[in-house]
């Protein structure tokens, strides 16, 4: 069961066409990630799956229905969408954020009922907000916002969430801590998680599922361990490198060639490592 | 402490969250208004207590003194806190959907517009006495029209792919400058007696109110303010920005719509009463962000309350502090304003 498909997806922006006539699939309850160099239209390709950007042609099946044909408040209580970098508006609390990812579910006369109350709280809860619920969200650190954010979505009780590039601007602590709630958040929740990321090694330790993109095309799609070698990163990222197996997790990593220090006292530094 | 309370009511049928601390401030700030209504009231050349003027209203007290309170005063306190109560909240409803702090119906050009467009039905519709030689009752809709034509000036000339709120300020300061051209121009081509007495107007007076205009100004604003209470969730949704709003499901276009005409009927009907009372729409939502936070649901009666204690405040020290020389409101809102204004800019600097 894949919860999003794209069928023969155009996306454009005017002319300029971004991606050309894709087909993708989003498996169920897993994460997702997209990965591709800059401007390849991967952050496009997530915007659109979240009807965020018409698609020239083509069509997005939201668990199997057309989505653009779906009221937009329907597809709103089963696909969460974070943009790049949100920006709040001064003054406004965690636990005032969160509670307009109910937004959907209201009505102006009903705007707290007592399950908007438990999944807010739960929300917070998931996300280790609780503590933090009326601070706010300007005065939090990155990574306590980009929370607060993801908390949001999550009140929008979804089974899918979409995030383009959640850690950017986040130093590398917050990074994982990020990376690491949405790891959870799928472990125990079951919830499908397509997000955009640019480090290509926390793709692959994070990802069930990784889709490649380039060319206005799908250059690949399955598992990191499958998919990740240097061929991959050569094609998409027109970058040589080794890809060797990550020291804690297994999963690929990825360690580029280029100019730098050489520790090791042999020129090429990387075959001696792959050696040893 | 406890900080909310959840209110159900009817089988969940109804359901909101207080916030403690903004029903506190809500209260607290109506209160000095409902205070300043009696003392505004008794003040002038004939001075009553407050307590007096309560007693007066309730219907204990000689003719006179009615008179003075009820024929003379009443009309002019009403329709200041009628003035402020409106461009406050369309000032608020304009921060949200342009999400710019320094958004508000002066600084877009829509005051302007209404101004404009209530010069042009003055010269129009008067004959060489200086006579209306129709209705007032069309007075607010004229401004409404002008108003509502600077607003969609505005949007079409900021559209590009969206509406950046930059842009959007950037243009309407320009429509700005044009709208007060405009009004010159129309000043200039009148006679001039109506010039002088427009210049006041236009300054922001409440000077020359009768019941009538209470009339007809009363029914307008309190369905323009329950319209803006049942869009309050919206102005949230608005305000975390285009993206988040599409995902959580609005029709966004179709809501800013709908909010910016809410916006220009309300700036309209106070121009037609008031003039240009400028800076309230800015300062009034400030002052209530700052105390309350950007939750619409606390920060539009806020807004609504302070922008009504401006206006009367205002009003108040205009005709009482000077006599027997009466200043526009205008004047003491715009010496306040100004500054205020510029202090944000400066903010806006340092952000």
């Amino acid at each position: 069961m894949h919860v999003l498909e794209t069928k023969d997806l155009t996306l454009s922006y005017g002319e300029q066409i971004i991606l050309d006539q894709l087909n993708v699939t989003i498996p169920h309850g897993e994460i997702t990630v997209l990965i591709g160099s800059n401007g390849c239209g991967k952050s496009t390709l997530l915007r659109s799956m979240a009807r965020l950007l018409k698609p020239q042609s083509g069509a997005i099946l939201l668990d199997g229905e057309a989505m653009m044909k779906l009221p937009t408040k329907e597809v709103a209580k089963k696909l969460a969408m974070l943009p790049q970098g949100p920006v709040s508006p001064e003054g406004l609390t965690v636990l005032q954020l969160v509670k307009q990812g109910r937004y959907p579910y209201q009505k102006w006369y009903q705007q707290w009922s007592s399950k908007d109350e438990e999944i807010v709280r739960h929300a917070l809860h998931s996300t280790g907000m609780t503590e933090l619920s009326d601070r706010l969200v300007d005065s939090l650190s990155g990574g306590q916002r980009q929370r607060a954010w993801i908390a949001m979505t999550l009140a929008q009780d979804t089974n899918t969430i979409l995030l383009d590039e959640p850690t950017t601007y986040l130093d590398l602590t917050h990074q994982i801590e990020v990376l690491d709630l949405l790891f959870e958040l799928n472990e125990k929740e079951k919830r499908t998680i397509v997000m955009v990321l640019h480090d290509l090694n926390l793709a692959c330790r994070y990802a069930h599922n990784i889709i490649a993109v380039k060319d206005k095309a799908v250059f690949a799609q399955g598992k990191p361990e499958e998919i990740v070698d240097r061929e991959l990163v050569k094609s998409v990222f027109h970058l040589d490198c080794e890809v060797v197996p990550d020291p804690i997790f297994g999963t690929p990593m990825c360690v580029p060639y280029g100019k730098g220090r050489h520790m090791n006292g042999v020129k090429n530094s990387i075959e001696h490592v792959l050696s040893r | 402490m406890k900080k909310y309370t959840s209110v159900r009511a009817f089988r969940e049928k109804f359901s909101f969250l207080v916030d403690h601390k903004a029903f506190k401030y809500n209260v607290s700030f109506l209160l000095f208004l409902c205070f300043l209504f009696l003392l505004s009231a008794g003040m002038g050349e004939q001075y009553f207590s407050p307590w007096k003027v309560f007693n007066i209203l309730l219907g204990n007290s000689d003719s006179f003194e009615s008179m003075v309170v009820e024929s003379f005063r009443m009309p002019r306190i009403l329709i200041s806190i009628l003035v402020g109560i409106s461009l406050a909240v369309a000032g608020a409803i304009l921060q949200s959907i342009l999400r710019n702090p320094l958004a508000s119906p002066d600084v877009t050009g829509i005051t302007g517009g209404a101004s404009v467009a209530v010069v042009l039905f003055l010269a129009l519709f008067s004959n060489d006495s200086n006579v209306l030689t129709v209705s007032i009752h069309w007075m607010p809709l004229a401004a409404f029209i002008g108003a509502t034509i600077i607003a969609f000036l505005l949007y079409i000339l900021a559209w590009k792919n969206g509406l950046s709120p930059f842009r959007l300020v950037l243009i309407g300061i320009g429509l700005w400058a044009l709208t007060k051209a405009l009004t010159n121009l129309f000043m200039i081509l009148g006679p001039i007696v109506q010039a002088s007495q427009a210049n006041v107007w236009i300054t922001g007076s409440v000077y020359g109110s009768n019941w009538n205009n209470v009339q007809i100004l009363t029914p307008i604003t309190i369905g323009l303010l329950i319209i803006a209470f049942i869009m309050t969730r919206h102005l949230n949704i608005q305000e975390l920005g285009e993206d988040i709003a599409l995902g959580l499901g609005t029709k966004i276009e179709r809501q800013r719509f709908g909010l910016l005409l809410l916006s220009t009927a309300l700036i309209g009907s106070a121009v037609a009463f008031a003039g240009g009372i400028g800076f309230v729409g800015l300062m009034a939502p400030h002052i209530a962000r700052k105390l309350v936070g950007s939750s619409f649901g606390n920060l539009l009666p806020l807004s609504a309350i302070i922008g009504a204690i401006l206006v009367l405040l205002a009003d108040t020290i205009g005709r009482t502090l000077f006599l027997p020389i009466e200043v526009p409101a205008g004047v003491f809102t715009a010496t306040i304003g100004a500054p205020y204004f510029i202090y944000l800019l400066y903010r806006q600097r340092n952000a």
